[in-house]
């Protein structure tokens, strides 16, 4: 293995660095220049700042080309790049959408948290190293509990961040105690280390061991069940800006990172769950959380009364139709995957970008309370409808395309193997379901009558444009999936499995 | 070429009425009967240059490259033919719902995009892009059904929706699979359908795609959501999905189903319950839809759901068609679309619209009391035209489409031309019944007061009445301008699996 140094390293990470530096920047202007500014305008300054950093983070990702280093503790390749990018992308958008809001006063704080999450996020999707992985995902993690608790006014918010808190810690310690076992199995913290040791004792207990503690703790991350119980009261309580930061980019990174470890980490250790022969691995866990979380994601869904927890669920639910991309592994299946995962991410990011502005009319998000919102807003109502219907899976939006692409790509990792045909026929028999979970906010929004005193919702323009181009995006990425898919399995191609 | 701007002209026709000011809200139908108009005509003139029948190019471009999906529109006469249906309901269905005054932009919005897109399954020649538009359908109608539908419509609507996308769900289960099965390279029709498929891959495939689109056809005992559907949707609605959208249905299985599988209605080598294989099985359950549409609507006291169950039954000749193998069943069940298609919809016109809308109550015995023959003769007469031909009379479009398919159904299936007979007197007897006790009953009571007289029957409506009684009158009469463009589609090599595999 070669050393990097640090001036290798240093260079490397200019993205991140520019990030963390323009987090600094912000807090440094927020309480110097805007200190007696108003919300709006202190809010305005800050996320213009960060947005230019990020932009300016993007323009350094995609100047150089990448080094593909294999071997050394964060590697460097195109398809990092490009998820690097698209994590960028995704934290603008929540950052653009933060513009306005109310429930803080420490909008330095809040986008230095933010901007300090994203670097970890970027720093996650590039490590290949067991301790890199930790401390990066440490650092989006404490910046996530922190933003779940950032409505200081609100005894939920609070609520929702202990619980956050308490439940991620949990995780992390699982995920350390599996990754101390694999330290110990293979005398090595680099994933490639790691899975020459796997190739020779394929079967060995403690790999075993450590495969499920690896599984529950990135299972922690991406919600899926049984390791889902903060996801709720997160989604509920914490501001709408950080949830959705929590459910797009945070979600993005860690379905990525997980890929890595189980598919280049654990190689040689995928074990088989042929309906006949079932052979112990990583691929017959995987298969149980996918299941479980299809299931209950779905049926939960159905009974919520309020959006940000059918969310949630869905998110669940989600988490488990991605998970048939690990059942895969293949190098379409990681296309695939990641396709899923930025579309999933922009409409969830749209969902939540609606929330923001009926929130603030309504009082709450409760699903009732949207009632006749398609006679008060008509264009929300119809970027909503976009955002559901896309999450639902119809065509010609994203969400179809992603689930298509995802399901074929699965069935096509093993021609005739019954096991994945009856995932698929669950996963598509539960989209059936989430169908009617989304009809049920859409009825809400179209069908049910407006009370008589009713006023036409105002929205902010600003924030209304950013939903828009979020819509559009769906809509696009449904009606031409090649502008992103033909990058996507360029860079995976490029960067090999 | 021009074809494929029957599906642009729909979707952008939706666009722009949803972006129309609401000032000139009123002007929505006038544009919406318009570009339906427009979409007819291209449609008719398409039909007119193409008497070969023969399939043809509409588009074909490269979309998704990477997994070998093209935007593919292709026509030959059976896709012909159902665009012409599409276009006539399609604008019968405008002038039918002159009357809405609710939201009326969104009405007709949602209306030109379920036609659009019914355009669209019809014409794609390319699998991925057919269940785009298949799935596209869904959607319009359930808010067309939950907004503006009657008797618990949200319920229906939700119902409705819920077993399409069933439906649909085990369509794109056995889509995914033939794609990966047949190695990933394209969706195109004509390519998978060259491609052989393994006897057992088809013996689950075949089944799966089938019932899904049967779903949507109607079939017995998954029929549920169309009575209730039917009744509580909007005039219009209900015109559009017992005219068109349960046609895609039938479509699919013909055009999806049976072309990629034809295996799959081979003998299984074994009998259960004395059925030998699925064709057996999918020919048992069109016939007892027949007599369980028809049984059920004999006792119906809702005048609107006689019409939703004696779909079913209808709906069962065309799967019946279909699965009796041979050409002439199946030149009927394409016949049998087209009628149906016509006459659904003029009866629920009827029903909905001059009836329903007028004197507020669809029950058979209050509908008796009004005299309605008297207060409404234009609507009696065409209920009564309607009923003789969905009766199957000489001259109409149901006797010609029956015909065929009963002698189809007497080569391949003989014993089952017993039911079916008992099915078509049944069928006389519903629309006697409902006709007596809507339009002709209680002479010789008082005429039941109401509080405002009923209106008259209005121009829009009698010019729609008119066009589909003709369109029913040019099917019976001239059956053959359909059978010669439907034959030579039937001959084409895209059905040859078909042919070889037992008919």
């Amino acid at each position: 293995m070669d050393v990097m140094g640090y001036g290798q390293l240093l260079e490397r990470a200019w993205p991140e660095i520019i990030v963390v530096l323009t987090a600094f920047v912000v807090v440094a202007c927020d309480l110097v220049a805007f200190r007696r500014a108003t919300a709006g305008a202190r809010f305005g300054a800050a996320v213009a700042i960060g947005a230019a950093g990020c932009v300016g983070a993007v323009w350094k990702l995609m100047a150089s080309a990448p080094v593909m280093n294999q071997t050394s503790m964060m590697v460097d390749t195109p398809l990092t790049r490009l998820v690097q990018a698209g994590l960028l992308v995704l934290t603008i958008v929540v950052l653009l959408l933060s513009v306005g809001a109310q429930f803080t006063e420490h909008v330095g704080e809040f986008v230095l948290l933010v901007l300090l999450g994203t670097a970890g996020m970027l720093f996650l999707v590039a490590a290949q190293d067991l301790l890199a992985i930790f401390i990066s995902l440490e650092l989006l993690s404490l910046s996530l509990y922190i933003l779940t608790g950032f409505d200081k006014a609100s005894p939920r918010s609070a609520e929702a961040s202990l619980k956050y808190f308490l439940f991620g810690g949990m995780s992390a310690a699982f995920l350390l105690f599996g990754f101390s076992l694999l330290y110990g199995f293979s005398h090595s913290t680099t994933l490639s280390g790691i899975a020459m040791a796997v190739h020779e004792q394929p079967h060995n207990p403690i790999l075993m061991v450590a495969m499920v503690m690896a599984v529950v703790g990135f299972g922690f991350k991406i919600a899926a069940a049984p390791f889902h119980f903060w996801a709720p009261d997160v989604y509920q309580g914490a501001p709408v800006q950080s949830a959705a930061f929590i459910a797009s980019g945070s979600k993005v990174a860690s379905f990525f990172i997980f890929f890595q470890v189980m598919v280049l980490g654990f190689a040689g250790a995928e074990g088989s769950a042929s309906l006949t022969r079932m052979t112990s691995g990583w691929v017959p866990i995987l298969v149980l959380v996918s299941c479980a979380s299809m299931l209950l994601g779905n049926l939960a869904a159905i009974a919520q009364m309020s959006l940000r927890r059918l969310m949630a669920y869905s998110a669940v639910a989600h988490a488990g139709y991605m998970l048939l991309g690990y059942v895969a592994h293949t190098e379409r299946s990681l296309a695939a995957l990641l396709y899923y995962v930025v579309t999933y991410s922009l409409a969830t990011l749209g969902v939540f970008g609606v929330l923001a502005v009926t929130e603030k009319a309504n009082g709450d998000d409760s699903i009732s309370g949207l009632s006749g919102l398609s006679r008060r807003a008509p264009f929300l109502s119809f970027c909503l409808a976009i955002f559901l219907l896309s999450l639902a899976g119809i065509p010609p939006l994203s969400g179809f395309f992603a689930k298509f692409l995802l399901f074929t790509s699965v069935l096509a990792a093993a021609p005739g193997s019954m096991l994945l045909l009856w995932l698929v026929v669950l996963a598509i028999g539960m989209s059936a379901v989430s169908l009617f979970y989304y009809l049920r906010v859409l009825k809400r929004v179209y069908v049910a009558d407006v009370e008589a005193q009713a006023a036409p919702l105002r929205a902010p323009v600003f924030g209304q444009v950013v939903i828009g181009f979020l819509a559009a995006s769906v809509a696009l990425l449904g009606c031409a999936p090649d502008l992103l898919l033909n990058a996507l399995v360029g860079v995976v191609r490029a960067s090999g499995l | 070429m021009m074809l494929a701007w029957t599906i642009y002209i729909s979707f952008a026709g939706a666009l722009a009425l949803l972006l129309l000011p609401q000032r000139f809200a009123a002007w929505s139908r006038v544009i919406a009967l318009l570009l339906a108009v427009i979409t007819f005509s291209i449609a008719l003139v398409a039909f007119v240059e193409h008497r070969s029948g023969a399939m043809f190019t509409v588009v074909h471009r490269s979309w998704i490259s990477s997994l070998g999906i093209g935007f593919d529109l292709r026509a030959d006469g059976i896709s012909l033919t159902l665009l012409l249906l599409t276009g006539a309901i399609g604008v019968c269905g405008i002038l039918f719902s002159w009357n809405v005054e609710h939201r009326v932009r969104e009405f007709f919005a949602l209306y030109l995009l379920l036609i659009g897109a019914v355009y669209g399954v019809f014409l794609s020649y390319d699998l991925f892009l057919q269940f785009v538009f298949y799935e596209i359908v869904v959607i319009p109608k359930y808010f067309l059904i939950a907004i503006w539908g009657s008797t618990r419509r949200e319920y229906a609507a939700m119902k409705l929706v819920l077993y399409s996308f069933i439906g649909s769900a085990m369509v794109l289960i056995g889509l995914i699979a033939a794609y990966v099965a047949s190695g990933s390279r394209s969706l195109a029709l004509g390519d998978l359908a060259g491609f052989a498929f393994t006897p057992h891959f088809q013996m689950w495939a075949f089944p799966l795609v089938f019932a899904g689109f049967a779903i949507l056809a109607g079939m017995w005992p998954l029929h549920t959501w169309a009575p209730t559907g039917h009744v509580a949707a909007p005039t219009a609605t209900s015109m559009l999905l017992a005219g068109v959208v349960m046609k895609l249905g039938a479509y699919g299985c013909l055009r999806v189903a049976m072309t990629l599988f034809p295996l799959g209605m081979g003998p299984w080598g074994f009998h259960f319950l004395g059925l030998g294989s699925w064709r057996d099985v999918f020919a048992v359950l069109a016939v007892i839809g027949i007599l369980y549409g028809a049984l059920v609507a004999l006792v119906q006291r809702d005048f609107k759901f006689v019409i939703g169950y004696s779909s079913i039954s209808h709906m069962g000749f065309i799967l019946l068609g279909l699965m009796t193998l041979n050409q002439i069943g199946i030149s009927g069940a394409v016949v049998q679309m087209v009628s149906h298609g016509i006459l659904a919809g003029l009866m629920f016109a009827v029903v909905g619209r001059m009836v329903y809308a007028r004197t507020h109550t669809r029950d058979l015995t209050a509908l008796g009391r009004l005299h309605l023959s008297k207060a409404l003769p234009f609507a009696a007469f065409t209920f009564v035209i309607a009923g003789m031909a969905s009766m199957g009379l000489p001259g109409f479009s149901g006797f010609i489409a029956e015909l065929m398919i009963v002698l189809g159904v007497w080569r391949a299936y003989p014993t089952l031309v017993i039911f079916v007979a008992i099915g078509l007197i049944a069928g006389v007897a519903y629309i006697w019944r409902a006709m007596q006790m809507a339009f002709f009953a209680g002479r010789d009571t008082e005429p039941a007061a109401l509080e405002h007289p009923l209106e008259p029957i209005t121009m829009p409506e009698r010019i729609g009445a008119v066009l589909l009684i003709g369109a029913s009158l040019v099917v019976g009469i001239f059956p053959q301008l359909f059978l010669n463009v439907i034959r030579p589609a039937l001959e084409s090599p895209l059905f040859s699996g078909l042919r070889q595999g037992g008919w």
